[in-house]
């Protein structure tokens, strides 16, 4: 994966540098972003297979699985739990908010680079540690962690109990390590933007994306704390056999599972910010419109961050916590669903009376949109103590965080990359394919999750290896829904081939662009594509808010941040 | 912790004295436990450490003449860490009682082969 | 606005620049610590709630040394008295003087690990192992992630005060100094909870 050579007038001068130093140990921030985002879509191919293997056991149970083979009942354990971690924190996490976040914000907010360069690079570097001991943990003597990625005790703090002495701690470690990552990942991107944005730059005339980012950067700071913590007893449990989480010596195994949902909650809005922000950037360019209230944005992205580390009990309702506090965090789970849909709609608001585009980028933002409208409003079935008690650990709980992590994740991923590509590459994505590839993922997607939301009404749990010990729970009907479920995921894996084309085609070969192929306002759009070492080629200056698309007045429909008001003075 | 001075030219206070402050509140912390009623002990052993790590805090960290706001991320987190232990300690600190059902197991039936 | 003519290699403008009016290294600093409340704050509050769950604890806790916790208390807090005489004598760009006493602070979170693991040793020796109990368990990873911190410290501080002996990177004093007191805020709040609350 070459990147092409700066075509414009760069603003540093370089030495011809080796491979090496130009794209493994670069410290230039858009580097060390393609870096993430590629190891990230890597995994994320890794954790589809993953799903791809375990789907095709449910939906065929005990048939030897193409390309894989036969699927253990423990295999299948270690297959879910290593999706799931795969998914969250080797591809949602450095694609989202350390691939976009160090690709962007330092050109969006108008510097050359991130404020510590080389402390960027070393986050990286330990995330990468984090990854490949991830991917030897599945391998190593009695295969990879099998105990779901939350990882409960006892089940994961002994070996005696989970049969997996080397995988369990590596699981662990990978997860500590891929933390210490992102904290010094977060750290860089707040101090950046609180320290080095450009001259007038304020605070509300940030885009929306960064202020996401960086809101994500700390709620992720804030809540990680006890699951660290957490982490080191939960590891000594494992390895050295001390009883933390032990009932039976004092320990309480609930304790881990209020670190990890403290932690984990707040991680689904970590990832959920970036995606929304990345949607926020792609309608307004594509709406030819002003976002519509950017400050309730804002505001909303606040109160999501700080209400979101008072609902994580929600995930226990069933484990035997105080009623009383079942009710509070019932209360506190439906109340964050304010702000989150008020976001919603001030981005159809934004839509409203807009001159309506749809390009690749357009169509996955809409369908974010849509897509995560329906994750949350299953969501408020989950976060009533009542209802959940009967849904706990169905698929219908699967099914609906997968209405909200794939919007996230996959399809938020996809906006940014075919918005973002031309300014990554210099190169133009190629529109034909990227619309066979949205309708290609897009309508699989529903087939594969909305029978599972059927399956998990009718009582089907999660982490099941095989239904046919469940006679009541492997009818005909429910059977024939996993097939659907299955040959749905088969279809939509099978359309990634054409991005996967697309991508290094375009890059390639793709039209070549100029600086700004959007008419976009954001900063980013003001430096050469691809952006040379150091950016930009004079450091700009920021006269205005990001979103003056269409102001009356104006002959073009756009109006770029760095341009001077008087630009426009001598047009008449 | 008045700010007042932000930006003065950082004229130092007598580090010494501040020091020696801190020594005198770690005698009176040791001697708390020997008036032997569990409430004097609570207030010298943990109402002093806040104090004495209030003190460390502002005068060796300066955040006596530091920007306002440092104070409010670390109160802020310290914030998430009085969340974290509200919401969790219900659950560790009482578990004995109306949430937790005592029931003895039965073992599964043995499986049934056609 | 930037120093253009900076030549060290590699030092993009962005460093440079300070829109919050904190220099850029120490606003990274108060994030570090941040971060660390947090985590201190995890370990410490789960700690607390057993303790409070578990009365036997108190009977436990009352086998730690009392009097090796005080000193260590002391022997933390000169350290950090020095820590900021360091920072002082930094700012009056005098880079001899702020190596001494950071080196003096060195030497005190050594005597501090000395103490340590004298106390450790002992009670390993009479049987209060990581094992014995979950508080035992929770004692040993508090005061190790403690101690750990300490070693951190103590490296970090080596290589600044190698710098600041040269008078190079003088606000780097401050920075470490910062660390410092916050590592010894945290055994400020070790210090009752596992040695005084009996
Ligand atoms: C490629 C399409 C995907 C399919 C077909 C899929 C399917 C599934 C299924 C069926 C399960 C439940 C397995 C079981 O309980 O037996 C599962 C679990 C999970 N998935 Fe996915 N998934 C996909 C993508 C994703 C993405 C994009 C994310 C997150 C960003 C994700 C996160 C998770 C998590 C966290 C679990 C829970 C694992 C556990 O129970 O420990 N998945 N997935």
């Amino acid at each position: 994966m070459s990147m092409p050579a700066p075509a414009h007038g760069a603003a540093v001068a370089h030495a011809p540098e080796s491979f090496w130093s130009r794209y493994v140990f670069s410290t230039d921030h858009k580097v060390i972003g393609l870096q993430y985002m590629f190891t990230g879509m890597a995994m994320a191919l890794i954790g589809g297979f993953m799903a791809y293997v375990f789907r095709m056991q449910l939906a065929f149970p005990g048939q030897s699985v193409p390309l894989y083979g036969l699927v253990t009942a423990r295999e299948y354990n270690a297959l879910i739990t290593n999706h799931g971690s795969i998914m969250i924190f080797w591809v949602s996490m450095p694609v989202l908010i350390a691939g976009l976040g160090n690709f962007l914000i330092p050109l969006m907010i108008g510097c050359d680079d991130m404020v510590f360069p080389r402390l960027n690079r070393l986050s990286y570097q330990i995330f990468f540690v984090s990854v490949v001991i991830i991917l030897i943990s599945l391998v190593v003597p009695g295969g990879g962690f099998g105990g779901a990625w939350t990882a409960y005790p006892p089940l994961s703090a002994s070996a005696h109990y989970n049969h997996t002495p080397w995988g369990a701690p590596l699981w662990l470690l990978a997860v500590a390590l891929e933390f210490v990552a992102f904290l010094l990942g977060g750290i860089n991107f707040t101090v950046t933007v609180m320290n080095a944005r450009a001259p007038g730059m304020t605070a509300m005339r940030i885009p929306i994306v960064v202020w996401m980012i960086v809101i994500a950067s700390l709620v992720f700071m804030g809540s990680v704390g006890p699951l660290i913590a957490g982490a080191v007893m939960l590891f000594l449990d494992q390895t050295v056999g001390t009883q933390f989480f032990d009932p039976k010596a004092g320990g309480d195994p609930l304790l881990w599972q209020h670190l990890f949902w403290f932690f984990g909650h707040p991680e689904v809005y970590v990832v959920l910010l970036p995606a929304t922000g990345v949607v926020a950037e792609v309608l307004t360019v594509f709406a030819r419109k002003k976002l519509f209230a950017y400050k309730t944005i804002l505001g909303t992205a606040i109160a999501t961050g700080i209400i979101s580390f008072f609902v994580w009990a929600h995930h226990q309702f069933v484990a035997g916590i105080d009623p009383r506090m079942a009710h509070l965090f019932t209360i506190t789970t439906l109340l964050i669903s304010i702000p989150v849909a008020e976001m919603l709609f001030a981005f159809i608001a934004t839509l409203y009376g807009g001159s309506i585009e749809f390009a690749t980028p357009m169509l996955w933002a809409l369908a974010f949109i849509a897509e995560f409208l329906i994750g949350g409003v299953t969501g408020i079935f989950l976060g009533a103590n009542a209802t959940d008690i009967y849904l706990h650990d169905t698929y219908f709980v699967v099914a609906h965080f997968h209405y909200t992590f794939f919007p996230i994740a996959i399809i938020g991923t996809f906006a940014a990359i075919t918005y973002w590509f031309p300014k990554m590459f210099g190169r133009r994505m190629s529109e034909t394919l990227g619309k066979i590839h949205f309708w290609g993922t897009v309508i699989p997607f529903n087939l594969i999750f909305i029978p599972l939301f059927l399956t998990g009404v009718a009582g089907q749990h999660r982490r099941i290896y095989s239904y046919e010990n469940f006679p009541q729970l492997s009818t005909p009907w429910l059977n024939h829904l996993a097939v659907i479920a299955t040959v749905a995921l088969i279809v939509m894996l099978a359309f990634q081939v054409v991005f996967l084309v697309n991508f290094f085609w375009s890059m390639r070969h793709g039209e070549e662009v100029g600086a700004n192929p959007w008419n976009a306002n954001t900063l980013e759009w003001a430096a050469p594509s691809p952006p040379p070492h150091g950016n930009f080629v004079t450091m700009p200056a920021v006269y205005r808010g990001p979103y003056e698309y269409g102001v009356p007045d104006r002959d073009l429909d756009y109006w770029p941040q760095h341009v001077p008001n008087q630009e426009e003075l001598p047009r008449a | 912790m008045s700010s007042e001075a932000v930006h003065a030219d950082r004229a130092h206070p007598s580090y010494v004295r501040i020091y020696l402050a801190l020594l005198v509140l770690l005698a009176i912390s040791l001697l708390g436990p020997m008036f032997g009623h569990p409430i004097v002990t609570l207030v010298t052993a943990f109402g002093i450490a806040i104090v004495k790590a209030t003190m460390v805090a502002a005068y060796f960290m300066h955040l006596n003449i530091e920007e306002r706001y440092v104070w409010y991320i670390l109160f802020v987190m310290l914030g998430f860490v009085l969340v974290m232990f509200a919401g969790i300690a219900p659950d560790v600190m009482l578990p004995a009682g109306q949430n937790w059902l005592h029931l003895p197991i039965t073992p599964p039936a043995p499986p049934v082969h056609h | 606005m930037s120093h253009a003519a900076d030549v060290r290699a590699h030092v993009p403008i962005a460093t440079g620049r300070s829109a919050t009016g904190i220099p850029t290294a120490r606003l990274a600093v108060w994030w570090v610590l941040a971060s660390e409340i947090v985590i201190f704050g995890g370990l410490i509050g789960s700690y607390v709630m057993l303790r409070l769950h578990h009365p036997h604890w108190a009977e436990e806790a009352s086998h730690t040394n009392t009097v090796a916790g005080a000193f260590n208390t002391f022997v933390l807090l000169t350290s950090s008295l020095a820590a900021v005489l360091a920072h002082q004598a930094a700012e009056a760009r005098n880079g001899p003087r702020a190596a001494r006493f950071l080196g003096l602070t060195i030497l005190g979170g050594l005597v501090f690990l000395m103490v340590k693991s004298f106390e450790w040793s002992n009670e390993i020796a009479h049987g209060f192992t990581i094992f014995r109990d979950v508080f035992w368990s929770y004692y040993y990873v508090t005061c190790g992630l403690h101690g750990l911190h300490v070693i951190v410290g103590m490296v970090i501080m080596g290589i600044v005060a190698a710098d600041a002996r040269r008078g190079r990177n003088l606000h780097r004093v401050e920075l470490i100094g910062i660390y410092w007191h916050f590592v010894d805020a945290v055994w400020i709040f070790l210090f009752p909870l596992f040695y005084i609350a009996k």
